[in-house]
């Protein structure tokens, strides 16, 4: 239990996708004009995440790693590596996931599925989605519970990161910034701060 | 039509400054930033993207009018990860270090942005040989990106470039430290939002209100 709260809390503040690892910045940048919208996604990608990585450990284990078929195969399949076919498999669960939410969001909320337009099927190419699996795969957890666990963990850490900049982005709607940096720029900047401020963090452990 | 008209020369040169797809467009900021603490890596990083990039476009553009427009998503993606799984593949075989550096980055080559952008946005749209341009174009226009910062970042933090010690030492007996904090995933993002702050006040059409 320890163990699963420390892979949480770690997930969401020391290896947080976006200011430590800069995953998913894309939609991360162009959604976060607002909270709303931002709360949104960040819960979409939450929940792609919670249900793609506990599949995509089970895939990993009982069929890509080295000798992974050979648990429920026979010993005849003791020698087969599939570990390079994982991207491949890992982006085709993601995709099909993602094509669900899809669906589930324009029929139960059709406001939020106008307002994340393109965004929402580019959840599947958003790199923090395919990221957590392979960080999963790169870290081998000892468990499904370890991976659920660690794929919550990171959808929570997206979605705290980018709802804390909506909301300075909607006050910074008032403020003077040199007109280069209008937009983009400060962005970058206000995304650097905040990842120094959450490096505090770095030691932190359960 | 030659094979470098003007058309063709604009599709490949202007995504180096005007259309570039990382400072102007935002794509494929995740790995611009992630893999840039270290000149080297960059560099590869730049290549393999660019590699990638021309030939999914390619490709995508000779079977575009055959792909049914539902599933077009699943088609890039599947071009993409093959193409990516090659690349990865034979950097593990001739560049195993970098790759070790690269970590998961090379397998987040199929979700960066820039290539659904272009594929969605280009190649679906135009012949296989503007495509390649276009390709190579952006893909260079990214390479750039990733080699400014990585330059600086490697330069001003550990003194080095390619891992050849360029800051002479009497600087250091002069009292002059490397930049620490250079090297932390945060002064990626500043490094990019400097040089979006120099591009910008030389273009002022390209502001934002």
């Amino acid at each position: 239990m320890e163990e699963l709260l420390s892979i949480f809390v770690r997930s969401i503040f020391v290896e947080n996708m976006v200011f430590a690892y800069y995953l998913g910045m894309c939609s991360y940048l162009a959604v976060s004009k607002s909270v709303k919208t931002a709360m949104g996604l960040g819960l979409a990608v939450t929940f792609v995440l919670l249900c793609t990585l506990p599949i995509n450990y089970l895939l990993e284990n009982y069929v890509l790693k080295e000798g992974a078929l050979a648990s429920w195969l026979g010993e005849e399949f003791a020698s087969v590596d599939l570990s390079f076919l994982s991207l491949i498999i890992f982006i085709a669960v993601i995709a099909s996931f993602v094509q669900l939410v899809e669906m589930i969001v324009e029929k139960f909320a059709p406001a939020l599925y106008a307002s994340l337009g393109i965004f929402l099927p580019l959840i599947a190419v958003n790199c923090a989605i395919l990221g957590g699996s392979l960080f999963m795969q790169q870290k081998a957890f000892a468990n499904i519970g370890e991976a659920t666990v660690y794929g919550f963990g990171s959808g929570i850490g997206w979605l705290v990161a980018i709802v804390g900049i909506a909301a300075i982005r909607e006050k910074l709607a008032y403020s003077d910034i040199p007109k280069p940096l209008k937009g983009l720029g400060i962005t970058f900047i206000i995304t650097g701060l905040m990842g120094i401020g959450f490096m505090c963090f770095s030691g932190l452990n359960i | 039509m030659g094979l470098l008209s003007n058309k063709n020369k604009e599709v490949l040169i202007s995504p180096l400054s005007r259309n570039n797809p990382v400072i102007i467009r935002m794509l494929g900021i995740c790995s611009a930033l992630a893999v840039t603490s270290k000149l080297e890596p960059s560099i590869v990083m730049g290549i393999s993207v660019t590699a990638v990039l021309a030939f999914a476009n390619v490709i995508i553009s000779l079977i575009r009018n055959t792909i049914p427009n539902r599933i077009r998503i699943i088609v890039q993606l599947v071009v993409v990860a093959a193409l990516v799984t090659i690349v990865s593949e034979v950097l593990k075989a001739f560049a195993y270090d970098v790759n070790k550096q690269l970590s998961v980055f090379v397998g987040l080559i199929i979700t960066n942005c820039i290539l659904m952008g272009r594929l969605e946005a280009f190649a679906l749209g135009n012949r296989p040989w503007e495509s390649f341009l276009d390709g190579i174009g952006n893909g260079a226009g990214y390479a750039i990106i990733l080699i400014l910062v990585g330059f600086f970042r490697e330069l001003l933090g550990s003194g080095t470039l390619l891992g050849i010690q360029v800051v002479p030492t009497f600087l250091y007996d002069s009292g002059y430290v490397n930049n620490g904090l250079m090297i932390l995933p945060p002064m990626a993002l500043i490094t990019v939002a400097v040089i979006i702050w120099v591009h910008r006040s030389r273009n002022r059409d390209l502001q934002e209100n």
